[in-house]
């Protein structure tokens, strides 16, 4: 398949995968706002958010002031904005458009209309949508996108370029919810374990859709230590670090055998998921969360680049 | 513009009557209640948006992706009227074909006086790079599009010709596609020739020209300019139906005598190209250095036979305005034979005794840029102004040879939805002619119509709409 081909279906899976976390990320902070403001709580909370989302500067260029409801136009319809719901939704369909032929109709049909219903809500006037609306929407929007994915497309290597996007792009998104509750909300360890900080875990534990998941998974008290062991090392849970990881180094696997032949991003995704199985969370919190999930996202971000000069800049070999 | 209604060809009446070829529409039409059809067009728009075929216009701002109105009623024509039609475009398209391969060669036509040395060598589109190459099987242009107008039962014009990368066939495939599905009982009580078969055979034609070093299975792409191209959906819309890469200029680059593609395997040899990309775009080391559309080093692949390009570079110069007055003469030339179809009268500005007539008769003429094309830079007399036509005569003073004049024709009408039902709206035809191995046409083309009332600029730019064309079978 043409690199370029390749490199448009990685990036359309990489902008959905990002919408969605955006999206998230919306949710938790809305939610969030409404806890009582506990330690200047609120205004702190969005910061995180927008810092997570890569933004936090821009932010405060552009509006001065952590307003919410700027803060929610901010990450959904602003297309200054490169990780807005709205910017990534964009380049997700730009990027498919120019690869119509690698698609199937029903998969460019659910992001078509992804981008036509978005259209809609620029539309409406603001005070008409709620934020919970919002990031429901691009949530179902994105598994429509996926599922029609899931089920018809072929299992090719365009298929697999897909699979490596959003198992790339989910490894750093779960790694950046993760920080933004480790980095900002518990500046110190004296804060693990109470009231308040009980609430905010369960709000990111919900915001990646897990908060049943987890109860069922982990009998008990809810730990500091249990969360980060679902977030990061439980294969069962979808977006965990090392699910994420399994992910990337399926469909890459899949990709070298069918050009019979082993490239460098699966070294590297090995070597990445060779730590992750080894590691656990005493370990992690010994090396410090913080410094882990930036770690992780440098290696993730490594394997990225290595997919990226293996597969997708076809420089003649 | 007004105009007298009898003097226009109506395609579906024959008189006072529907003609045999259109009844079963008839009947079609009448039964269908307003309602049903407003809902059919909405349906009609509907699926044409979610397919995605759009165009886009240049230099007018506005939505970038903008649909083109389609109209449901078809337009017909019966098995011996196409028969006609078709010996008439295989063999303008094999004139034309014959006419190139002599340009670039001995210019034997030239020679012979037929046809004036400047008219080529001056030509914007004549290549020096071209001459003394003969591409793979002396063929040219690869795809033909010839514009036909029709003013009477019997009576058609070619319009102009289309030797480069004539555009709209993904048009043609797609309003088929579309009428079956909103209206199958019609296929079913009208024995309609299929066009689907376009795909296949333009794969054919494109892999019979591949070029002498090509020893295997030959490659195909489509070269396309990208995405913001106006006609980027067709692009890939025949990418995909004939199962060919849709690449740009920076997916192949040239290394020892071939041209590769940049694949997640690996470079991979290329062998034919149908570039939709202009001449002057195509490699930037021999023509526009600026150009980031082209593959540098292309054009010297091409001439040392590891590479086809379909169309040739240079192809362009059969099918400019002024060149169109001499096809007829080519057909003669070339063929030894008479030619099927007629050009329209052509008054050429830069001769003087034509050059009186037209400015003596503006008002009644229809004036066209030599090189335009898109309905660009055109005047319509009888619709024009006053102060349109002076601005116009004041162009031409200026620079006559850059234009030429034809009558205005009484273009034939079809039947065609408006709101207070049906009206007859001015049509012409765009026929695809595939020239390789063989030379190939699928049974129909493009139908273009104006859908303004009275308009007779049925290009898409300019308010124009296309229809499902069908050709029935005996």
């Amino acid at each position: 398949m043409l690199s370029r081909t390749a490199n448009h279906l990685y990036w359309m899976a990489r902008y959905i995968e990002r919408a969605e976390t955006t999206a998230r990320l919306l949710e938790v902070g809305g939610r969030n706002a409404l806890m009582p403001d506990i330690g200047g709580g609120f205004r702190n909370d969005w910061e995180a958010i927008l810092r997570a989302n890569g933004t936090l500067e821009m932010f405060n260029d552009k509006y001065g002031e952590t307003v919410q409801r700027n803060i929610e136009t901010f990450l959904f319809f602003d297309s200054d904005n490169p990780s807005s719901v709205l910017s990534c939704l964009n380049m997700a369909r730009e990027n498919a458009r120019v690869v119509r032929t690698a698609l199937t109709s029903s998969v460019w049909d659910a992001i078509n209309s992804a981008y036509q219903e978005l259209k809609q809500f620029q539309r409406t006037e603001r005070s008409k949508l709620e934020l919970s609306d919002l990031t429901e929407w691009t949530l179902r929007a994105t598994s429509l996108i996926r599922g029609c994915i899931e089920t018809t497309q072929l299992r090719n290597d365009g298929y697999h370029f897909m699979g490596s996007g959003f198992g790339i792009e989910r490894g750093d998104n779960t790694a950046r919810l993760l920080d933004v509750k480790y980095y900002v909300l518990l500046p110190s360890v004296s804060y693990v374990g109470s009231g308040l900080d009980q609430s905010q875990w369960v709000t990111l534990l919900r915001s990646m859709s897990a908060h049943r998941a987890f109860s069922w998974s982990y009998p008990g008290e809810l730990t500091a230590a249990k969360i980060a062991d679902f977030l990061i090392l439980n294969r069962k849970f979808p977006r965990s670090l090392l699910s994420a990881v399994y992910q990337t180094c399926d469909h890459l696997d899949h990709i070298g055998r069918g050009y019979g032949s082993v490239s460098p991003s699966q070294a590297k995704v090995r070597e990445i998921l060779a730590e992750l199985a080894e590691a656990g969370v005493k370990d992690i919190f010994e090396e410090g969360l913080h410094e882990f999930l930036l770690r992780f996202m440098r290696q993730n971000g490594e394997l990225a680049h290595t997919v990226q000069e293996t597969y997708l800049q076809g420089t003649p070999t | 513009m007004t105009e007298r209604d009898d003097l226009v060809f109506n395609e579906m009446l024959n008189g006072a009557e529907v003609r045999a070829a259109y009844e079963s529409l008839e009947r079609w039409h009448k039964s269908m209640p307003d309602e049903m059809r407003t809902l059919k067009q909405s349906e009609a728009e509907n699926l044409f948006k979610r397919v995605g075929i759009t165009f886009a216009v240049y230099g007018e701002g506005g939505d970038p992706e903008r649909l083109i109105p389609f109209d449901m009623f078809p337009r017909v024509f019966t098995d011996s009227e196409w028969r006609k039609l078709d010996r008439g475009i295989r063999q303008r398209a094999a004139a034309l074909n014959a006419f190139l391969a002599d340009v670039y060669d001995r210019a034997e036509i030239v020679r012979a006086g037929r046809i004036p040395e400047h008219l080529i060598t001056r030509n914007d589109a004549y290549e020096k790079a071209a001459i003394g190459f003969r591409p793979p099987r002396n063929v040219y242009s690869h795809i033909v599009g010839i514009d036909l107008v029709r003013t009477g039962a019997d009576q058609f014009f070619v319009l102009e010709d289309n030797c480069r990368t004539p555009s709209g066939v993904s048009y043609m495939l797609q309003n088929r596609e579309i009428m079956m599905r909103m209206f199958p009982q019609l296929f079913l009580e009208n024995r309609i020739a299929p066009v689907d078969g376009y795909a296949r055979l333009l794969k054919k034609t494109l892999a019979s020209v591949a070029p002498q070093k090509c020893d295997s299975e030959p490659t195909v792409v489509i070269l396309t300019p990208g995405q913001f191209n106006s006609a980027y959906y067709e692009h890939s819309f025949l990418a995909d139906l004939m199962g060919v890469e849709l690449v740009e200029g920076q997916d192949l680059f040239v290394e020892g005598d071939f041209v590769w593609m940049k694949t997640t395997e690996g470079p991979r040899k290329v062998d034919v190209i149908y570039r939709r990309i202009d001449d002057a775009f195509i490699d930037p080391l021999c023509f526009r250095p600026d150009s980031m559309l082209g593959v540098p080093g292309l054009m010297s692949v091409y001439r040392s036979g590891g590479v086809n390009i379909c169309s040739c570079p240079g192809a362009g110069v059969a099918d400019d305005k002024a060149i169109y007055t001499y096809v007829p003469e080519m057909i003669r030339f070339y063929l030894g034979e008479a030619p099927i179809l007629e050009n329209v009268p052509t008054w050429q500005c830069a001769r003087k005794d034509e050059f009186k007539y037209v400015m003596e008769h503006l008002p009644e003429l229809v004036v066209k840029e030599v090189h335009g094309s898109g309905g660009y830079g055109m005047l319509v007399g009888p619709a024009a102004d006053t102060s349109t036509i002076e601005l116009f005569r004041q162009k031409i003073v200026e620079n006559p040879s850059n234009y030429i004049a034809q009558p205005t024709l009484s273009l034939s009408a079809c039947p065609t939805f408006v709101d207070a039902g049906i009206a007859p709206r001015h049509v012409d035809l765009r026929p695809y002619c595939l020239v390789g191995e063989t030379i190939e046409l699928v049974p129909g083309g493009l139908t273009r119509v104006a859908l303004t009332e009275g308009s007779l600029v049925v290009n898409s730019s300019q308010g124009g709409g296309v229809k499902d064309t069908w050709v029935l079978a005996e």
